[in-house]
């Protein structure tokens, strides 16, 4: 049973001042996204089109602290297809963005920002990658930056070790 | 911004970035390309602290992922060539933040205000961003590539993966490509007179960009690919990213164990490819490297060649 009484009707608003969610009121629910996406073909945790009527309807907690909002695969499918242009790739970014800044971060986000943070890059280049890449005559790499770690720092990321 | 062809062939000259996987996981798709380029005139450049471009942290924080990308681009500005890239991820990720960057002169100021503060860099939308794939397809051309071909690969039948971020979002790409039915891949695959291999889904997404959040889905989505592949008897599928070849070969057997089938479907980088077409040889492209054994394929190719 969901209860409209505890929907938020600002959370659409909220969602269309978040760059990339500007569209989201456009939405008519002709369900194109969900007929195209590739991840709904394998999963029914993912479906764009009932995420969007939730965020309209003003499901903020549910949409927010869903793991589903995390699903899309970035594939733009959808994006070249919606008639609202809506840009459910973007606007799922742009909730994504929104659950992180209230504190639902899955775990696995968590460990790339770390790795990001650590390295500069999502995989570590070591000695012995450049080893290896010495071996195959490939110019060598710096083995990480400390400018991303500068960059997140500054945007208010904490790395937790 | 305008895309010009750029100069002639025989000098053109790029900044090749390598995003994260192709340095680490994928040498075989950055010896081969570096190889195909020499012997076609195309000289890449290096810049050895470029960082991640940024992609993995547009979901949890926009304005992080548009800083990350705008240091990268000031530091390929820097030495003042376009920048090309072998992941396709990577190419959509600095082509939006560079297109967003030069357009909207407000957040170019603030980006830059903060990139030269926290580590000493601006960036003024200088550059091109482009795919190694679209250089190949657009300034060095079908044709051009077709006259060089060595060895006659006729013998074989692959299959093209354009992946999604080759050529979506299209509006960051000013439509250069139909997304809906692009041929610039089957093109490059028949200039080195191998034939396209048609097949059902086959601008499905392989799941790569899920494979962190749930690996059963992303495998699911791979394994509906390798099984339409299956059903047209390729010898090969063909790559131009580096995490479609994490779901695909990197992620093979463990499609084949979970859905319990088989494949053994090589998987090679178009840059492979066109290697052996151009008369390298198979060790000089890093087919070594290749999981899926390509010995089957080679075999293929000499023996029409003998």
């Amino acid at each position: 049973m969901i209860d409209s009484n505890t929907f938020d009707p600002h959370f659409k608003f909220l969602i269309a001042s978040e760059p990339g969610g500007e569209n989201i009121k456009r939405c008519f629910s002709c369900g194109t996204c969900t007929g195209g996406c590739p991840v709904r073909e394998v999963t029914d945790r993912y479906n764009p089109r009932r995420i969007i009527r939730m965020a309209i309807l003003g499901m903020k907690k549910e949409v927010l602290s869903s793991d589903f909002i995390w699903l899309c695969s970035s594939c733009y499918t959808c994006f070249e297809r919606c008639p609202q242009n809506v840009k459910i790739p973007e606007l799922m970014n742009a909730i994504k963005n929104i659950a992180a800044r209230e504190g639902y971060l899955p775990a696995s986000m968590k460990s790339q920002l770390d790795l990001l943070a650590s390295f500069g890059r999502l995989l570590e280049v070591t000695d012995f990658e450049n080893e290896k890449r010495k071996e195959a005559n490939l110019p060598l790499l710096q083995g990480r930056t400390e400018d991303v770690r500068k960059i997140l720092e500054n945007l208010g990321f904490h790395r937790e070790s | 911004m305008n895309h010009k062809r750029g100069d002639s062939p025989r000098n053109a000259e790029y900044t090749l970035f390598l995003g994260c996987t192709v340095p680490v996981r994928a040498l075989n798709y950055e010896i081969s390309a570096r190889k195909v380029a020499e012997k076609l005139g195309l000289r890449l450049s290096e810049v050895s602290d470029f960082s991640c471009c940024g992609y993995p942290i547009k979901s949890v924080h926009r304005y992080a992922y548009l800083l990350m990308a705008a240091r990268n681009l000031a530091l390929a500005e820097k030495k003042g060539l376009p920048l090309c890239t072998l992941c396709s991820a990577c190419c959509g990720s600095l082509t939006e933040a560079n297109h967003e960057i030069q357009e909207d002169e407000k957040l170019r100021k603030k980006i830059n205000e903060d990139l030269s503060e926290w580590v000493g860099l601006r960036y003024e939308g200088g550059i091109r961003v482009t795919h190694f794939i679209r250089v190949l397809d657009q300034e060095i051309g079908k044709r051009s590539i077709a006259e060089q071909v060595r060895t006659n690969l006729s013998s074989l039948r692959v299959a093209p993966h354009y992946g999604c971020h080759y050529t979506k979002p299209s509006t960051i790409y000013d439509r250069t490509e139909n997304p809906e039915d692009p041929k610039s891949l089957d093109e490059l695959i028949r200039a080195t007179g191998a034939e396209s291999v048609d097949y059902e889904d086959k601008l499905q997404c392989c799941g790569g960009g899920v494979l962190a959040m749930d690996e059963q889905v992303a495998l699911a989505m791979a394994h509906r690919k390798l099984d339409h592949l299956r059903a047209q008897q390729a010898d090969a599928m063909i790559l131009i990213c580096p995490f479609c070849n994490v779901m695909y070969e990197g992620n093979q057997r463990k499609i084949e164990k979970t859905f319990q089938t088989e494949y053994k479907l090589p998987v090679l980088y178009y840059p492979q490819l066109l290697g052996l077409a151009l008369g390298f040889e198979p060790d000089e492209l890093g087919m070594k490297m290749n999981r899926i054994k390509t010995t089957e394929l080679v075999k293929k190719i000499t023996r029409r060649a003998d």
